[in-house]
């Protein structure tokens, strides 16, 4: 069952734990024109359920369980809810990935809202070409329409190059060729979809003729992971966001000669962790960040 | 293969046998889970070189985009790829293939003086 959201509302909501992304991004206002409903749906990203690691995150077993407690809690209930990929720690061994897949599946079952659509990461899916992930979650490339938004989820990490492939462009080209020009269209992957940061794998090699097919497109926004850190940029009109993790958080691009995690700190617990809500309001995707709290 | 198809795989990075041009040094580069043998490459700033890249276990990639030098790495055959140095400083290369729990970690450095 959704619900229409009020905008006070809303900004109720955000003053009591979230903080608004107040954002003069073209794209992020990227369904300017179209008719549509009120909604808002909650992202999830990078939950990596089975690492371990104090020095990152001693409460590795009661990050996701929090988070899922915390959108159950949420005043407003979510349209729905999106996880962009890696859902689990990778591991070399395939019957301990699927135990980990199994886990996940279980707390995350724990989400009052059952209109749950999942990502894999190449955490999950790249040493199996996403056949373990497959078992649990179905079909990694898909879209559907929401209240007036087309939503397409796209897969960059079941090729362990970190490929969307030609056939998955294919795909997505006549996915797209259905729809007129000014459709809002939002886009769930795992990888940033154009080089944040090739040297340190924050890339899809294919990237870039994706957002072609895209560029036509005037209503465009991304929402992505893999980086563990919010981080908003644009190509062009497309404005494209990722979201924390529910791990541990990674410098910022560049900041380091190479990429890091950033160690725990038991002063700010949870710190640089977190899940977000995107509001589609008219002419403006609103984008709040929750923390973690313990 | 054509002149024209040579070059153009030659300036994607792609997988081929013979040298084009054998005046380039040779440098020998083994992946295996999760390091670069060697780590640490050292070049002059404008001489070209050609790295040689094989795997010892499972598929992995060199991808060093600084020098737009890219190449996955099969098991049981060489990868070559040309890198031209045309700028100073240390630069690091990566695995790009994801290729197991130590993936992240796999990476190397190039010095160009």
């Amino acid at each position: 069952m959704t619900q229409p959201i009020d905008r006070r509302d809303f900004l109720k909501l955000a003053g009591l734990g979230g903080a608004v992304f107040a954002s003069g991004l073209a794209g992020c206002a990227g369904i300017a024109g179209a008719e549509q409903d009120e909604f808002y749906f909650v992202q999830l990203s990078d939950t990596h359920w089975g690492f371990k690691g104090d020095a990152l995150n001693p409460d590795a077993g009661g990050t996701l369980p929090k988070a899922v407690a915390a959108v159950n809690a949420l005043a407003v209930k979510p349209d729905f809810i999106v996880f962009t990929g890696d859902l689990t720690h990778t591991t070399d061994d395939p019957k301990e990935r699927r135990r980990r897949l199994a886990e996940f599946r279980d707390i995350v079952s724990k989400l009052d809202n059952k209109n749950v659509r999942f990502m894999p990461g190449e955490h999950d899916a790249s040493l199996d070409n996403g056949q373990a992930w497959k078992e649990f979650f179905g079909a990694s490339t898909y879209s559907f329409d929401h209240k007036g938004v087309h939503f397409i989820a796209i897969d960059n990490v079941s090729d362990p190059a970190g490929k969307i492939g030609d056939a998955q462009l294919a795909w997505l080209k006549a996915d797209l060729d259905k729809h007129a020009t000014d459709a809002p269209v939002v886009v769930l992957t795992h990888r940033p979809l154009f080089d944040l940061m090739p040297q340190w794998d924050w890339a899809t090699k294919d990237g870039a003729q994706a957002i072609s097919l895209l560029m036509p497109y005037r209503n465009v926004t991304v929402f992505y992971g893999h980086i563990h850190q919010e981080h908003h940029h644009m190509t062009g009109h497309i404005a494209h966001h990722s979201a924390k993790s529910l791990i541990f958080p990674l410098v910022a691009p560049g900041s380091r000669p190479r990429r890091e995690p950033i160690p725990w700190d038991a002063a700010q617990p949870y710190r640089g962790l977190g899940f977000r809500s995107i509001e589609a309001e008219k002419s403006v995707l609103k984008i709040v960040e929750y923390p973690v709290k313990a | 293969m054509k002149r024209r198809q040579l070059l153009a795989a030659f300036a994607a990075g792609a997988v081929f046998g013979p040298l084009a041009n054998s005046q380039e040094r040779l440098i020998r580069v083994v992946a295996k889970k999760f390091e670069f043998i060697p780590a640490e490459i050292s070049l002059q700033r404008g001489v070209p070189v050609i790295l040689e890249l094989t795997t010892e276990d499972v598929a992995m990639g060199f991808s060093a985009p600084d020098f737009n030098a890219d190449v996955e790495i099969v098991p049981g055959k060489v990868a070559r790829v040309r890198l031209l140095p045309d700028k100073a400083g240390s630069f690091e290369f990566t695995c790009d293939v994801f290729c197991g729990e130590g993936h992240e970690d796999m990476s190397g450095k190039i010095h160009v003086a």
